[in-house]
């Protein structure tokens, strides 16, 4: 099995806390895993991306290279599209339907969510309302995202549980369950919207 | 021993922990800061006492790691590209002295420019020093690189560099360390006038050195870095450096069927290249960064068999990604569906409630009256003030480039003219050039917008905490033109009046507008928690 993933958002976002949780995923199951990020400038409000990258097999690139990632999984809606050449024939787009407007030009945002809908394979979701709904905290939105990508990670669900579980150990008991519900409800919501249960 | 998930910076830091160093010197620089914010945070090296505060420039860090070295003990430095320049007054001359303790230099460049200036290329310094580069190809060579590094560096008594670029630096991935060396006892250089550099011991320093290097090409070609890699196709052969390997290997799934040279230690391991030349009819270099290898083999009459990124097979400048490397190589490519037009551009900015947001906001409405072009900036979050909305500002260059800068421009005429430059960048290298504008009684207005940190790197702790009135003092600035002040909105006109009155002044001027980092109050807030 192999899942390229790319993560995209605003700098401050938070995406690499579900890069995190996909790697120690990976890491406690014995899969191989690269992430790349970049750090520095690009954290100021600007746009953000890291690669993610877990296989069965060694992985050579750090980076993901055009028309072959699986799914980008996106905090943003309009940076869900800014990485459409890297997604490969098939692969699923899913996103955070809340717009972040820190700049000017920021596209319609009519005209944006109907340009999602009309990708091929998508899945929009309104994590933060999912999120404090499932939750009752919009904290675990992040996690959410993940549960709705879920469905096309080729890794075992369960896997998944065992990363948020590693992370927030040190956190207790009641912050795993938050983040677990989250990541529950956005898996249900994207089977539901694609017709996978 | 368990894997851990590891950025390529926090491998080396931990390599270096287990490599026994007593200490790590830097200033911090994307992609490179991660190595010594791990070495603070290590359990380890705090039980141990290593020494892992930050220093004031890239300068004293080498220095500093050099006199350990001296006193017997192994130190690592650590730095952006760009503070090779700061350093390389100590790092060339370190070459000739040699190492006692292991030295190991790491040097983060970042090609593409994702946070820099420019894009050079740290192993052209390593070749011009004359000393062993490590250039590792993943997390666990970075790890094991590090530990084989030190070694390297006590076996030839010389600083070994390793050089390392921001795909490595930030990328994750599994890593197994292995059991931890002690650290060495206090031993000074058996010959006490090693690091005398006077004329008539440099001679002989240096033809040591250059004795030296035919142990770094055995070195070189032992190395278990460097490997020779069959291909029954010998209609190419490839020389892959650093992290080109790993570009390689993607597009073939881990078997070329080209011969392959890995390169991950310099100097070249001369007999494969020479081999891979006799045996394959054209040579493709995969290099991060500048064509070095490329031009060495390439000569200057031009040998068109070599290829790479002087021929036109890669692009000459930005960092390589398996498409490139797919392209250069004639595989077959795919691309996914174009970015809507909708998609724009979202461009890094200063963050709401940054002061040097009302800092900029007051220097554009005085300095308006004066005309455009007047004002000469530095490195760190403030350079933002280069985009929109205020596009206040007429360089960015090097650290503390905008007080001298102000000064050329005055000297030639231009008035009035105004430094911005932060706090840290200011006692990382702006101190000297303000003491040759008090000197000169230059009229230049300085402004050091002070938010008690280091910020764009993350919030390091800034050398200039608590000292830039008296270091402005000391250096000789009048006191009565040290203007210190809140830059916060209900204070805009007084900082608007203290500008206006201090860009007439005909001497120094320095306005000191203080507010902490507002990220870094955020932190320290929750950390209080």
């Amino acid at each position: 099995m192999k899942t390229d993933i790319i993560l995209a958002g605003v700098g401050g976002q938070g995406i690499l806390s579900i890069a995190a949780a996909l790697g120690s995923a990976a890491l406690t199951n014995n899969l191989y895993m690269k992430q790349a990020e970049t750090h520095g400038m690009s954290q100021r409000g600007g746009d953000v991306q890291s690669y993610m990258r877990i296989s069965d097999k060694p992985i050579y690139s750090d980076l993901i290279a055009k028309g072959t990632a699986d799914i980008i999984l996106s905090v943003e809606p309009m940076e869900a599209l800014r990485y459409l050449p890297f997604l490969r024939k098939g692969g699923y787009v899913v996103t955070n339907a809340t717009p972040f407007i820190n700049i000017p030009n920021y596209p319609d945002t009519e005209i944006l969510s109907a340009t999602l809908s009309a990708l091929p394979h998508h899945v929009v979701i309104d994590a933060d309302t999912i999120a404090k709904e499932a939750t009752g905290n919009v904290r675990a939105s992040n996690f959410v995202m993940l549960g709705a990508a879920s469905p096309f990670i080729e890794i075992p669900f369960e896997y998944l549980e065992d990363g948020i579980r590693a992370i927030f150990a040190r956190k207790g008991e009641e912050v795993v369950e938050m983040n677990l519900k989250g990541l529950r409800a956005g898996r249900e919501f994207a089977l539901k919207a694609t017709n996978k249960q | 021993m368990q894997r851990q998930l590891l950025l390529g910076v926090e491998a080396i830091a931990q390599g270096a922990i287990d490599s026994g160093i007593s200490g790590v010197y830097a200033y911090p620089g994307t992609p490179s800061t991660e190595i010594t914010e791990y070495i603070q945070g290590s359990k380890e090296a705090i039980a141990r006492n290593v020494h892992r505060a930050w220093a004031a420039n890239e300068k004293t860090a080498m220095e500093s790691a050099l006199g350990m070295s001296y006193a017997g003990k192994r130190a690592l430095v650590c730095m952006k590209h760009v503070g090779m320049n700061v350093a390389a007054d100590c790092f060339m001359n370190a070459a000739v002295t040699g190492a006692n303790g292991g030295l190991v230099i790491t040097a983060a460049d970042d090609p593409s420019m994702h946070s820099s200036q420019n894009e050079q290329d740290s192993r052209e310094y390593g070749r011009f020093a004359l000393i062993p580069i490590l250039e590792p190809s993943n997390q666990q060579e970075a790890y094991d690189m590090t530990r084989y590094g030190f070694a390297l560096s006590e076996t030839v008594g010389s600083p070994v560099l390793m050089r390392i670029t921001t795909r490595l630096a930030h990328s994750r991935s599994g890593v197994e360390p292995c059991e931890g060396l002690a650290e060495n006892h206090l031993h000074l250089p058996e010959d006490k006038r090693q690091f005398v550099l006077l004329p008539a011991i440099a001679r002989k320093r240096y033809k040591l050195l250059l004795e030296k290097q035919a142990d770094f090409i055995k070195a070189s070609e032992q190395s278990p870095f460097n490997r020779y890699i069959d291909g029954e196709d010998k209609s190419l052969g490839i020389i892959a450096c650093g992290i080109g390997y790993n570009y390689l290997m993607e597009n073939f799934d881990g078997k070329c069927k080209y011969p392959v040279v890995k390169v991950s230690q310099y100097p070249l391991p001369r007999k494969m290249i020479k081999r891979l030349m006799r045996e394959c009819k054209q040579i493709m270099v995969l290099e991060e960064g500048y064509p070095m290898v490329e031009n060495m083999l390439k000569g200057y009459p031009g040998n068109e068999n070599i290829l790479g990124r002087l021929d036109g097979s890669l692009p000459r400048d930005g960092e390589l990604n398996p498409d490139l490397v797919a392209k250069a190589l004639c595989l077959p490519t795919t691309e996914g569906a174009p970015v809507p037009e909708i998609v724009a551009p979202r461009p890094p900015a200063l963050c709401n409630g940054c002061s040097h947001r009302d800092v900029y906001k007051a220097l554009n409405e005085v300095i308006a009256s004066y005309g455009e072009g007047r004002v000469f900036s530095d490195i760190g979050c403030y350079t933002l003030g280069a985009l929109p909305p205020f596009q206040a500002i007429n360089s960015c260059v090097d650290m503390g480039a905008s007080i001298t800068m102000a000064k050329g421009a005055c000297d030639a005429g231009l008035f009035p003219t105004v430094a911005v430059i932060g706090d840290s960048t200011f006692t990382h290298s702006g101190m000297t050039g303000l003491l040759d504008a008090v000197n000169e009684k230059t009229p230049i207005t300085v402004i050091i917008s002070d938010n008690e940190s280091i910020s764009m790197t993350g919030g390091q702790e800034s050398s200039a905490l608590g000292k830039i009135e008296s270091i402005c003092r000391g250096i000789g600035v009048e006191p009565e033109h040290i203007r210190v002040l809140l830059p916060v909105p209900k204070n805009h006109e007084e900082l608007c009046q203290i500008i206006r009155t201090e860009l007439e002044y005909k001497g120094v001027s320095v306005i000191i507008p203080r507010r902490i980092c507002i990220q870094k109050a955020g932190r320290d807030a929750k950390k209080k928690k």
